[in-house]
């Protein structure tokens, strides 16, 4: 479903239960800020971050072009919520 | 500092200790020699001098394992490898073993999931997405159409997990005919991956990564060279284009390393491993210290992502 007017804290929230549901299975080890990169605390692998892309097109209705796939947009919850609010304002 | 220097080998020393310690291994398992498969590449050739030299010719058994989409250079190396040792061998076609297993059957399914048409006739290869070698690994897929057109697509990540689960039924099933074979000849099986496959985890699990022993597997991909030149391994493998032979589509195994040459990428993985900084490693290479930074990050990360593919099976104490 496309959504319109989200906020970027609602992009987080998504993103972060979709990480605790699918690749973390603790809700303790869901307590991550949201400035914390996954790479560097190894919250998602290689494989977890294309199904988090994939999961933020068809929830946002985007498509994410190949040079957009760098850690400024999309290491952490932070990077994703402005990244997300940036490309439906776009 | 860093430079060509630190991989620099004593190869006669080198061969002599391995050597030593592949006959005590054997010994103690009580093993009467060994199986390599030879694929044609640099790194199965080393492995299997290595033994020759260890164990002797009659202590050595060569497996060739084509199947159809591998290309014809890879067998035509392997018989010059196992001709130069002169250790006894054999050639097992395993096409119809993986058709079976519904190796092609399953990938050529995944693929037509993003490319419409895809069938008999065309051919494909995994490669990373040049844009993302300095963020996350995202593959794409390349492939060839019966009329030669190329062409490039993202895959979704349940068609390239079903393209990886695939094609991984290749290196599962040569590892199944070594065994077969070592079984017979009450051998052990040797891995052949080289310490960059090795701590990168560009392995299959359960495929070329299970074995019995290991010998080059701490060795840098520079070194091998430097041993095959010792050990006088054919010249035309020693010059050969490394390839996966996974794909249908001609495959370098560069393509996997983020387009770094190997031998840059050695040094990279030794700056890693002795805890050298992205400057250090930038003068080295001649590049800007960012993209040293990226480098060392991906190869951090990689190693990371690699951990499960050399995780023994967990085991719980027993309760006591």
């Amino acid at each position: 479903m496309i959504k319109t007017h989200v906020a970027a804290a609602d992009v987080r929230n998504l993103v972060r239960e979709y990480i605790v549901e699918n690749f973390l299975f603790d809700r303790e080890a869901g307590r991550f800020d949201d400035a914390a990169s996954f790479i560097e605390h190894q919250i998602i692998d290689s494989t977890g971050f294309l199904e988090v892309v994939n999961f933020i097109e068809a929830q946002y209705g985007l498509r994410i072009a190949d040079e957009e796939m760098v850690p400024e947009n999309l290491d952490s919850l932070a990077a994703i919520g402005a990244f997300v609010i940036r490309k439906l304002g776009s | 500092m860093i430079g060509p220097q630190v991989l620099e080998l004593d190869a006669p020393a080198e061969v002599q200790r391995l050597g030593a310690a592949l006959r005590s291994t054997l010994q103690g398992w009580h093993k009467r020699g060994v199986v390599v498969a030879i694929s044609g590449g640099i790194d199965s050739a080393v492995c299997a001098a290595l033994a020759v030299q260890a164990l002797g010719p009659q202590r050595v058994f060569g497996l060739l394992l084509p199947e159809h989409e591998c290309g014809p250079d890879a067998t035509r190396l392997g018989l010059d490898v196992v001709r130069s040792l002169g250790i006894a061998h054999t050639v097992q076609d395993l096409t119809q073993a993986l058709q079976g297993m519904g190796c092609y059957q399953e990938r050529d399914e995944a693929v037509a999931e993003v490319v419409a048409g895809y069938g008999a006739g065309w051919s494909c290869k995994l490669t990373l997405a040049p844009a993302t070698r300095a963020g996350f690994s995202v593959f794409q897929i390349v492939v060839r159409s019966p009329q030669g057109e190329i062409s490039t697509h993202r895959l979704p990540p349940a068609a390239y997990l079903r393209i990886v689960a695939a094609t991984n039924y290749k290196q599962r099933l040569r590892k199944a005919a070594e065994y077969f074979h070592a079984d017979r000849l009450n051998h052990a099986v040797i891995g052949t991956p080289n310490r960059l496959e090795a701590e990168l985890g560009f392995f299959v699990k359960g495929g070329d990564g299970a074995a019995d022993l290991k010998p080059i597997a701490h060795l840098y991909k520079t070194q091998v060279y430097a041993l095959a030149q010792h050990l006088g391994v054919p010249a035309q493998v020693q010059q050969a284009k490394p390839s996966t032979n996974t794909y249908s589509l001609e495959q370098g195994q560069d393509e996997f390393f983020y387009g770094l040459p190997v031998r840059e990428l050695d040094l990279a993985l030794w700056a890693l491993e002795h805890g050298h900084t992205a400057a250090e490693l930038a003068v080295a290479l001649g590049m800007s210290e960012a993209d040293a930074a990226a480098t060392l990050a991906r190869l951090a990360s990689q190693r990371r992502a690699a951990a499960y593919l050399s995780a023994p099976p967990v085991r719980w104490p027993l309760p006591t």
